[in-house]
């Protein structure tokens, strides 16, 4: 045999059976291979796009303005406490804006001591003003901007925190930029409710009731669920500036549908908030009715303890997002850091819960910018399609090829099968994401691929025209297209180069679909067909080409 | 030997006036449809516009505009509702609002609690908010520059400037015909269809490139000759395999348009548009483009 035919044919060997060896996890045959198979050799496969096995995209972001407002105003809470701590007569606190209004009492001496003492705790802002009794603070942007980004960190570990406790197998959880978060939760089928878990932010407080208050005797004992605005609107203005109102959601214990609200007057700083949980579970009373199980640690025992202790006959308002969930009076100091949160919870809205208590508050809250959702019966039908489609359009193609070119096309066909082969391979290796334009693009290659053989042949049909020799004329085509074969598939690759870059989920899969059919076939187009034609070659010489 | 054309002589050259005004009013199109586009004006789909997209399946087929009067009647106007062949299948469209993850399951309910025997199925829904869209807008805009761009470089690289340019002008009047072409129709345009514009635009320079490749061929071997036979004979000698090789991919199109399924309809429609149009532009727009650009007399490749 001539040199060189060997060696090429043992590449496309090698390169044929590593394909079939990569390609093999995605089948259902991988089940029966020993496991040390799956050790040295690549075991993952194709993976499945969304649109193609079902599933959920979602892209949140985080509000993260709000994680700054938020700080502020621990800033003020935590100033005035400070102050006090150090003796320093303080009459107001004040947030305004992004700004920190301090009013000294008026025997306050110390203006510049309280501006310092601020100043060590808090390097986060810095002092606009330091005059007399009025101290005007402003938080620095970097500062800002280190919570708006710790935020977006939080809420990341948080949201994975939950998905990993909601169960689902193999999701995807990155931060897509400064502020979103990008979730893909494969095969999930109750799209509502994983939703529910991710987005929301959890914050768990407890708030003393104004009982003592007038206003509070004036509320009504309950309204209609939709008539909270109503209820606000009428006590506007009336709600001294320490309170403020929430409702308590009134559930029906048949249909579990929230038919009642019950409004409160609750004090605006709440005596003890849900970050020093340590856990959450479910547990069922004596009603039969779910309720979820919280324990604190020991700072937030200690703390609960003394809240109780001191409150002894007043309501504590259970407060989750800005929502009542019950408001039990307290009969006696409680040690130990436990407590119930009832509400009129289903089975699976208490299990939610108790998810979401463990893994914690999300620091700011989320939105939700972009939702796919797609149901696992339309997947397994593209794929169909798909492959329908592509095995229509290979026949077109084979047929064609040798009608066209006769046997030259048949060899032609082989190349366009090692393509198919060598991307499937390839893709597998990469563990690439297959989508539906994933497929189409495939497809596309198939058709792409036998431009190059084209390309060749008809060369050779010109050289053969002018009477050259069946060898010389093989190889004076293959040399002239050379160039021009690559420069079809550079400008090809440019475009899917750039596809690949801007893209998202399924046009990145085409993306790489197509780059990877048509360098594979660079490769199958020059050295594959090439080497047929030599081995023809090479036997005897040939007066007639078919071509 | 089986040929498509056998030896031809036709004068792309000489009539290229009469195909430039053709090729003129498809670019005037398409950059008509461009603009309505960025005016919001076109049948943007959400990706773009931002808004919602649920598509359900029925147990039975389910008339459009009984769907549409069960909607309205529940508050839910300005639908946009399409559907599917088969009848059982309907898209609804809606303007953008607040993204609650609650829409698919609330459209199913109030359809299947309404129309008799239906039974909805979510099979899939797609919320976008307006951002996002934005971002996409522009992010669409980069990356047909940056393909352009770089496809011009890398011909100039291969050829000469003046061969880059009249490639990129080609690629241009390919992507903005095929754009014109879906606007008149009023098909969606939406980031596959996106998608399927910048992959002809890649591919279309494959057959563009083998009529220059021959040109260059000729205009080193016959440098007596007028440039404008020169051009002439090389695209007459390329006919042939640049038509085969559009084919070839035609071929493949058109069974992704038959049988590919809904989502890929539109995206094998824009690319046999494309492919079509491409073949039509490297034969009677792109080489004759390049006698606009002489700078001496007669001479059209600076380096031999």
């Amino acid at each position: 045999m001539k040199k060189g035919i060997r060696w090429r044919l043992g590449l496309i060997g090698i390169t044929v059976v590593l394909s079939f060896v990569f390609f093999l996890p995605s089948t259902p045959l991988y089940a029966r291979f020993p496991g040390w198979w799956g050790k040295f050799l690549p075991n993952k496969g194709i993976t499945l796009g969304l649109d193609l096995q079902g599933g959920m995209h979602l892209v949140l972001e985080v509000q993260g303005e709000k994680a700054v407002d938020n700080a502020l105003d621990r800033a003020v809470n935590g100033i005035k406490d400070l102050l006090t701590e150090k003796k320093i007569g303080v009459e107001s606190v004040q947030r305004v804006g992004r700004e920190i209004a301090v009013t000294l009492g008026t025997n306050a001496s110390g203006a510049d001591e309280a501006n310092r003492i601020i100043r060590d705790s808090y390097p986060g802002f810095s002092s606009i003003t330091s005059g007399g009794s009025k101290l005007l603070f402003s938080m620095k942007p970097s500062e800002a901007n280190r919570i708006m980004e710790a935020a977006t960190s939080q809420a990341l570990e948080t949201i994975r925190n939950r998905i990993d406790q909601f169960g689902v197998t193999e999701p995807l959880i990155q931060r897509q930029g400064p502020q979103q978060i990008l979730v893909q939760l494969p095969g999930i089928k109750d799209s509502q409710r994983a939703i529910e878990l991710i987005g929301k932010t959890a914050l768990l407080e407890f708030k003393l009731v104004d009982d003592q208050s007038p206003l509070f005797r004036s509320f009504p004992p309950r309204v209609a669920a939709d008539e909270e605005s109503k209820v606000l609107k009428e006590f506007e203005g009336k709600v001294p500036p320490d309170d403020q109102i929430l409702f308590e959601r009134i559930v029906d214990k048949e249909s579990k549908n929230v038919v009642f609200k019950r409004p409160y007057l609750v004090k605006k700083n709440a005596a003890m908030s849900g970050d020093t949980l340590t856990d959450a579970r479910v547990s069922i009373d004596q009603d039969n009715q779910p309720f979820v199980a919280i324990t604190f640690d020991g700072t937030g025992a200690r703390i609960f303890e003394k809240i109780t202790g001191e409150y002894r006959g007043k309501q504590l308002a259970i407060v989750l997002d800005n929502t009542i969930y019950s408001a039990p009076v307290i009969k006696d100091r409680i040690p130990g850091g436990r407590a119930q949160i009832t509400g009129g919870f289903s089975p699976q809205e208490a299990n939610d819960l108790a998810i979401i208590l463990r893994a914690g508050a999300l620091p700011a809250p989320v939105k939700i910018i972009q939702n796919v959702t797609v149901g696992p019966s339309l997947g397994a039908d593209s794929i169909r399609k798909g492959i329908l489609a592509g095995v229509v359009g290979t026949g077109f193609v084979v047929v064609f090829m040798v009608l066209y070119y006769r046997l030259s096309g048949l060899i032609a066909d082989f190349n366009l099968v090692l393509n198919v082969i060598l991307l499937i391979g390839a893709m597998a290796y990469l563990n690439a994401t297959l989508t539906l334009p994933g497929i189409a693009g495939i497809i596309l290659a198939v058709g792409m691929s036998v431009d190059s053989n084209v390309l060749i042949f008809e060369r050779i049909r010109e050289e053969l025209r002018e009477q050259k020799p069946v060898r010389m004329a093989v190889e004076a085509g293959y040399d002239k297209a050379f160039l021009t074969i690559i420069d079809s598939h550079v400008t090809t690759l440019i475009t899917a180069f750039v596809l690949f870059i801007f893209g998202t989920g399924p046009i990145k899969g085409f993306a790489v679909s197509l780059s990877l059919g048509v360098c594979i076939n660079l490769f199958t187009s020059l050295v594959g067909t090439k080497v047929i034609f030599d081995m023809v070659n090479s036997r005897r010489k040939i007066q007639r080409l078919s071509i | 030997m089986l040929e498509i054309f056998g030896k031809t002589r036709i004068d792309f050259v000489g009539k290229r006036y009469l195909f430039f005004t053709l090729s003129g009013v498809l670019v005037s199109l398409g950059l008509f449809a461009l603009v309505q586009i960025s005016r919001g004006a076109a049948n943007l789909g959400i990706d773009f516009a931002g808004g919602a997209a649920v598509q359900l399946r029925f147990d039975r087929p389910v008339r459009i505009d009984e769907a549409r009067r069960v909607l309205e009647k529940n508050g839910i106007r300005d639908a946009e509702l399409q559907q599917f062949t088969g009848g059982d299948r309907l898209l609804v469209r809606m303007k953008h609002q607040e993204i609650t993850g609650g829409l698919a399951d609330q459209l199913a309910k109030v359809l299947g609690s309404e129309i008799p025997d239906s039974h909805p199925l979510v099979e899939s829904s797609t919320e976008i908010g307006p951002t996002v869209g934005e971002k996409l807008r522009r992010d669409a805009v980069v990356a047909v520059a940056v393909s352009v761009g770089a496809i011009v470089v890398y011909i100039a690289m291969r050829f000469e400037l003046r061969f880059g340019v009249a490639a990129a002008i080609a690629t241009f009047h390919d992507v903005l015909a095929v754009l014109g072409a879906f606007y008149l129709m009023n098909k969606e345009i939406n980031l596959l269809i996106l998608t399927a514009l910048l992959t002809l635009g890649g591919y279309s320079l494959t057959d563009t490139v083998v009529v220059f490749d021959r040109i260059r061929e000729n205009l080193r071997a016959r440098r007596r000759e007028p440039l404008e036979e020169v051009i002439n004979a090389g695209i007459n000698q390329v006919l042939s395999r640049t038509a085969v090789v559009s084919l070839t991919v035609f071929l493949v199109l058109v069974a992704l348009f038959f049988w590919g399924g809904e989502v890929i309809h539109d995206f094998a429609l824009a690319l046999i548009l494309g492919v079509i149009v491409g073949t039509y532009s490297s034969w009677f727009v792109a080489s004759p483009l390049l006698l606009i650009w002489r700078k001496t007399q007669g001479r059209l490749l600076r380096r031999a």
